[in-house]
């Protein structure tokens, strides 16, 4: 092996044994390609070059296989956020309840636009598209968890209570 | 438990939500999951099930509405090629939450669905591909999955008998375009979303070359109560040709959005007024949108049109997956617009150009217009590039992008034109 590949970030064995059998479950190795970079992304945080250079000789992938896919599909980040990710749904059902004021008093009390991190690294702010849980809008995904009906006072308490957990999630 | 008697049935998908536990295998089978499997597995032949699903005039219900029993029966035997069953529960449309309930709250029922329409196709190995945000709802379903694997209600072998089935949860990982059946195959064989021409349809060439039938969580979740009651029971159910219960998603400006499962040609004033609580301002809705944000708008003079695939096709709009989005008085239509306009540019797979470069441009226009720099002529602009690429594509990302655009010219050009920079006189 080169130096280069024994610099590649790798999964842990517990993590290729739940690969081998997911692979078993499909026709063919390649339908393991997303829910394999789902793990990685849960392991490494994102999908760096790198990540993407593993999961291909993981799954016996060309590189370009891998990036086509990363690129395509809007879950699966090349680059770190916040240890919180506030992903708020801005699509029509909550549009009409209020999402773009929760937008705007995110970004003004973090101090960030839209698609950045805070300095300390706690908190990202994103835009999403319909969460599929328009019944509680405005919804808010928190690291993969649905928050619904969510206002200014609710993210507040949140922002305040992750801070003095002091980014322990 | 549900009826036998048809005029007595409120609910068929949502029969056990309400039921605490419900996620446990225990609890479900004591209030009747999997009850009738047996009787179909021993008793039933893979025609009988079709011919039941056509009887009972069950229509797809994830938004195009093609009737279920006939997409089966184009799936062809003996073909020396594995068939394959793939559930979409992508649930992309804005406005549609209704599968994630049905998944959350009672996953058995789908589980049991998925054998037995597995079990009339041929299937061996099936597949939910469900929407990568929806992690707890995927969560929930591996458990009860791992519990029916454990009853012997999946694998191999089904409850001693000769059919053996697995199924396996397949997360996507945020992209709309998956939930057109074509795309969600590419998708799932680990590649981008992007439709496929068509034909070959699915049900010949679909997941690896091979016969699939792709059916609606909503629609799979129909055919253990169709099997057990039979297929007249269900046609007996709602109108003809819009046969059965239907659960509407209703959000937007009412005072009790959620699920609602109704019978198939309740008035859209029934539903909104009755089981949503009315507006939350007026008393006449500005716009609805009935089935999902790729619907044409309706206004006030169809609020009380039935909700049946025919009426409000006859309304000039469609009831595609039954996700209603309500507007009162003081919602901003440009701006509603603007925002599905950035939907669609953002969801848009781009193999396509009059969808790639279409979407984006009435996203940049109807922008401008929105924010006061528009000026007339965006209107026809808006107008020929919805109209232009709308059926001049792979798939139908393309008109249900326009449907709006062109909904808010028919509807509120003088809203559009006091938006402009130079009104017109």
């Amino acid at each position: 092996m080169s130096a280069v590949e024994n610099a590649l970030p790798q999964f842990s064995e517990v993590r290729l044994e739940e690969i081998r059998a997911l692979i078993a479950r499909y026709p063919h190795p390649r339908s393991a390609l997303l829910p394999v970079l789902h793990m990685a992304q849960e392991d490494f945080g994102y999908l760096s070059m790198d990540v993407q250079t593993m999961v291909a000789k993981t799954l016996d992938l060309h590189l370009m296989a891998v990036r086509e896919v990363v690129t395509f599909y809007t879950m699966f980040r090349e680059k770190p956020c916040g240890t919180y990710l506030l992903e708020v749904c801005t699509n029509a059902g909550c549009m009409l309840n209020g999402a773009d004021d929760l937008v705007r008093h995110l970004c003004d009390s973090l101090d960030i636009k839209v698609g950045q991190t805070t300095d300390d690294g706690m908190f990202t702010v994103a835009e999403v598209e319909c969460a599929g849980a328009c019944a509680g809008a405005p919804v808010v995904q928190i690291n993969n968890a649905y928050h619904e009906k969510m206002d200014a006072a609710h993210m507040d308490a949140f922002i305040a209570d992750a801070r003095e957990k002091g980014g322990e999630k | 438990m549900i009826p036998s008697d048809p005029k007595k049935v409120t609910k068929i998908c949502f029969d056990r939500i309400d039921i605490p536990d419900q996620l446990k295998l225990s609890v479900a089978r004591e209030n009747g999951a999997y009850k009738f499997l047996p009787t179909v597995l021993e008793k039933f032949d893979a025609d009988q099930i079709i011919d039941e699903v056509k009887t009972s005039g069950l229509r797809g219900r994830g938004g195009a509405g093609f009737p279920t029993g006939l997409k089966w029966s184009f799936v062809p035997r003996n073909t020396g090629k594995p068939t394959y069953l793939l559930c979409n529960a992508d649930e992309g449309e804005p406005g549609t939450f209704k599968d994630r309930d049905i998944m959350r709250f009672d996953p058995h029922l789908l589980i049991e669905g998925m054998i037995m329409a597995g079990f009339a196709l041929g299937v061996h190995d099936a597949y939910i591909y469900i929407r990568g945000e929806f992690l707890h709802e995927a969560n929930v379903l591996n458990e009860a999955i791992a519990e029916a694997y454990a009853a012997n209600l999946l694998g191999d072998k089904i409850l001693g008998t000769d059919y053996s089935m697995h199924l396996t949860v397949h997360r996507g990982a945020g992209a709309y375009i998956c939930g057109e059946e074509t795309a969600l195959i590419e998708s799932i064989e680990g590649k981008p979303g992007r439709p496929r021409f068509k034909p070959p349809f699915p049900a010949i060439e679909g997941f690896y070359r091979c016969p699939t039938v792709v059916n609606n969580v909503e629609t799979l979740s129909t055919i253990p109560a169709i099997l057990e009651h039979g297929g007249a029971w269900h046609a007996a159910i709602g109108k003809p040709n819009n046969t059965g219960m239907k659960i509407f998603s209703v959000s937007g400006h009412v005072n009790r959005p959620g699920n609602y499962e109704v019978p198939m040609g309740t008035t859209m004033r029934t539903l909104i007024e009755e089981h949503c609580g009315g507006l939350q301002h007026g008393t006449v809705p500005k716009v609805i949108i009935p089935g999902g944000s790729s619907t044409p708008w309706i206004l006030a003079e169809h609020y009380d049109v039935p909700l049946t695939y025919d009426d409000l096709a006859k309304a000039g709009s469609m009831l595609g997956s039954g996700a209603v989005i309500v507007m009162d008085e003081t919602a901003d239509v440009v701006a509603v617009t603007r925002r599905l306009a950035h939907f669609y540019a953002h969801e848009s797979c781009g193999q396509c150009t009059p969808c790639r470069e279409g979407t984006g441009w009435i996203e940049r226009v109807i922008t401008r217009v929105e924010n006061g720099q528009g000026c007339e002529n965006d209107l026809q602009v808006l107008n020929d590039a919805s109209v232009h690429m709308a059926g001049r594509t792979i798939c139908a990302l393309a008109d249900g992008a326009a449907a709006p655009v062109l909904s808010l010219l028919k509807h509120f050009p003088d809203e559009v034109r006091s938006r402009l920079k130079e009104k017109s006189s």
